[in-house]
């Protein structure tokens, strides 16, 4: 015996409850009234769902005055479990001195772990809330710089979360 | 006498309404089983969704026909007509309205007035079964072959009960013709309550009406296509129309059952205290075939609902609901009404 506990089985049915039918009838009362209660599908092209700010969908870069926050350290590459991330640095005039010549994400490969995001020490990259992702092809689901940059503005929400969070 | 194309007429009607009514029972068992389930359901093609019925059928035409290498061709090709044809001869000698004065014939609105009506029911649906285990049969792949052998003997278990339960009602109406059946229950008890059968045989009625579902293998007993254990039984291996033939001969199925519990238990065409309505004899025929296909229709959302409410029964459960419990209570059932019948005279 792994467990001590002991299962304990009705016995003594009604009358009533062993005609079956009664309890039938519950039933099918139960199935009849759920029929008008309010629907919880989403009419999908027309009517979208809006994920909370807890939500992690594809990963993409701060931009904050047209420049990424990104300093290049290549953490996210190094963390990343699905081998996702491939950042080649540069050097700037900028402050930060640093920047990533090219930030590539597989698509196919991420896995949304988020753990690049976790990762980053300036905040660069960060999940959004987007999640509507679908290819024809390996080669359009290599996103690069042009499609990771996003304006901080549009990332408020998930980097107000992170501040609370973190 | 009338005419020969009065009888085509009448087979023309019966059997295009039949198809558009199974079809259409497909479409609203998804919808009703999606508002059971708070969703929503198919509702894009056409005014909510009414013209998913056609999508699906132009898809299943359009379905490539696949029959595995080490299936018997043959009986695997024959197996979807045996089992469509049987589901649309059923319906024919059940009445959809009394009789009706048209083009100067008396015309019976049923396709096959026989005299023996209820046997030769019990005997098509009984010949149901050849589809269904020929299909496990001939498809070589044991999934099917456990879901044929099942339904066999499901349908001979059940089909004693429905048999005996259906003797009473014989017993009552003493005719096995189904509009005599009719006729008979458009009497009223005590001058005012309606003595349709499923007041005069309520446990008649029961015992019928659980075979019923055994017989259509709807849910509770849908044992001969259980996914979870079977794939999808008899059909594992057809495809395109071929199984589109077994769905809709499960639908159409349902649908004579629903016409049958009808017409034996609930009065069948009848509207009660409709006889001291000012209305002309044909508006009221029509309003009868309305009622008719109220009830049916009726008795089909009921068919459905219960479909999402109760789950399956096990294969023992299932043989020991039928041998244990409907059998006996189906002959004590006609040894009650026996008892009436031969009482009744003597206390009045």
């Amino acid at each position: 015996m792994s467990s001590n506990k002991k299962i304990i089985r009705k016995k003594d049915f009604s009358l009533l409850q062993r005609l079956y039918l009664p309890e039938i009838f519950r039933g099918l009362f139960t199935t009849f009234l759920q029929m008008f209660k309010p629907k919880i599908t989403y009419q999908y092209p027309e009517e979208r769902f809006h994920p909370p700010a807890s939500f992690r969908g594809r990963p993409v870069l701060v931009e904050e005055q047209g420049v990424e926050r990104c300093v290049a350290c290549g953490l996210c590459s190094r963390v990343c479990p699905a081998l996702a991330i491939e950042v080649q640095a540069s050097e700037t005039e900028l402050e930060k001195e640093r920047y990533p010549v090219k930030f590539e994400i597989n698509m196919v490969r991420c896995i949304f772990c988020g753990f690049c995001e976790e990762v980053c020490p300036e905040e660069a990259i960060v999940m959004s809330n987007e999640f509507e992702l679908a290819f024809s092809s390996q080669e359009e689901a290599i996103f690069g710089k042009d499609k990771l940059l996003t304006p901080a503005e549009k990332l408020k929400e998930r980097l107000e979360f992170l501040k609370q969070h973190r | 006498m009338i005419p020969f194309w009065v009888t085509l007429l009448k087979i023309g009607t019966v059997v295009g309404v039949l198809m558009t009514a199974a079809a259409l029972v497909t479409f609203l068992e998804r919808r009703i089983s999606a508002f059971i389930q708070n969703r929503i359901g198919p509702n894009r093609v056409g005014p909510q969704g009414i013209f998913q019925i056609l999508a699906d059928v132009v898809k299943l035409v359009m379905k490539e026909d696949i029959v595995p290498k080490a299936a018997n061709k043959t009986v695997h090709d024959i197996a979807p007509m045996i089992s469509i044809s049987v589901a649309l001869c059923t319906f024919a000698v059940i009445p959809f309205g009394n009789i009706i004065e048209l083009f100067g014939y008396q015309i019976k609105l049923l396709v096959a007035d026989v005299n023996i009506g209820i046997l030769f029911i019990l005997a098509m649906t009984s010949m149901g079964v050849y589809g269904v285990s020929l299909a496990g049969w001939s498809s070589n792949n044991k999934y099917s072959l456990l879901g044929g052998l099942r339904s066999s003997a499901q349908l001979i278990s059940y089909e004693l009960a429905m048999g005996l339960s259906v003797i009473g009602v014989l017993m009552v109406a003493e005719s096995l013709r189904l509009d005599q059946i009719v006729l008979h229950q458009t009497r009223y008890l005590g001058g005012w309550f309606p003595a349709w059968n499923m007041f005069v045989q309520p446990l008649g009625f029961v015992i019928f009406f659980v075979a019923a579902f055994a017989e259509t293998n709807r849910l509770p007993f849908d044992l001969p296509e259980a996914e979870p254990e079977l794939v999808g039984g008899y059909h594992t291996e057809y495809s395109g129309m071929k199984f589109g033939l077994f769905m809709f001969s499960e639908y159409i199925n349902m649908i004579t059952s629903s016409a049958l519990i009808t017409t034996l238990f609930l009065g069948g065409w009848h509207i009660p205290f409709s006889e001291n309505w000012a209305v002309s004899p044909i508006a009221l025929s029509l309003l009868q075939v309305l009622a008719f296909c109220i009830k049916v229709s009726l008795v089909v959302l009921f068919f459905i609902i219960v479909r999402w409410t109760i789950p399956r029964f096990r294969y023992d459960q299932l043989m020991n609901l039928g041998w244990k419990v409907l059998l006996p209570l189906a002959l004590v059932n006609v040894l009650g009404t026996g008892l009436a019948i031969l009482l009744i005279p003597y206390i009045s």
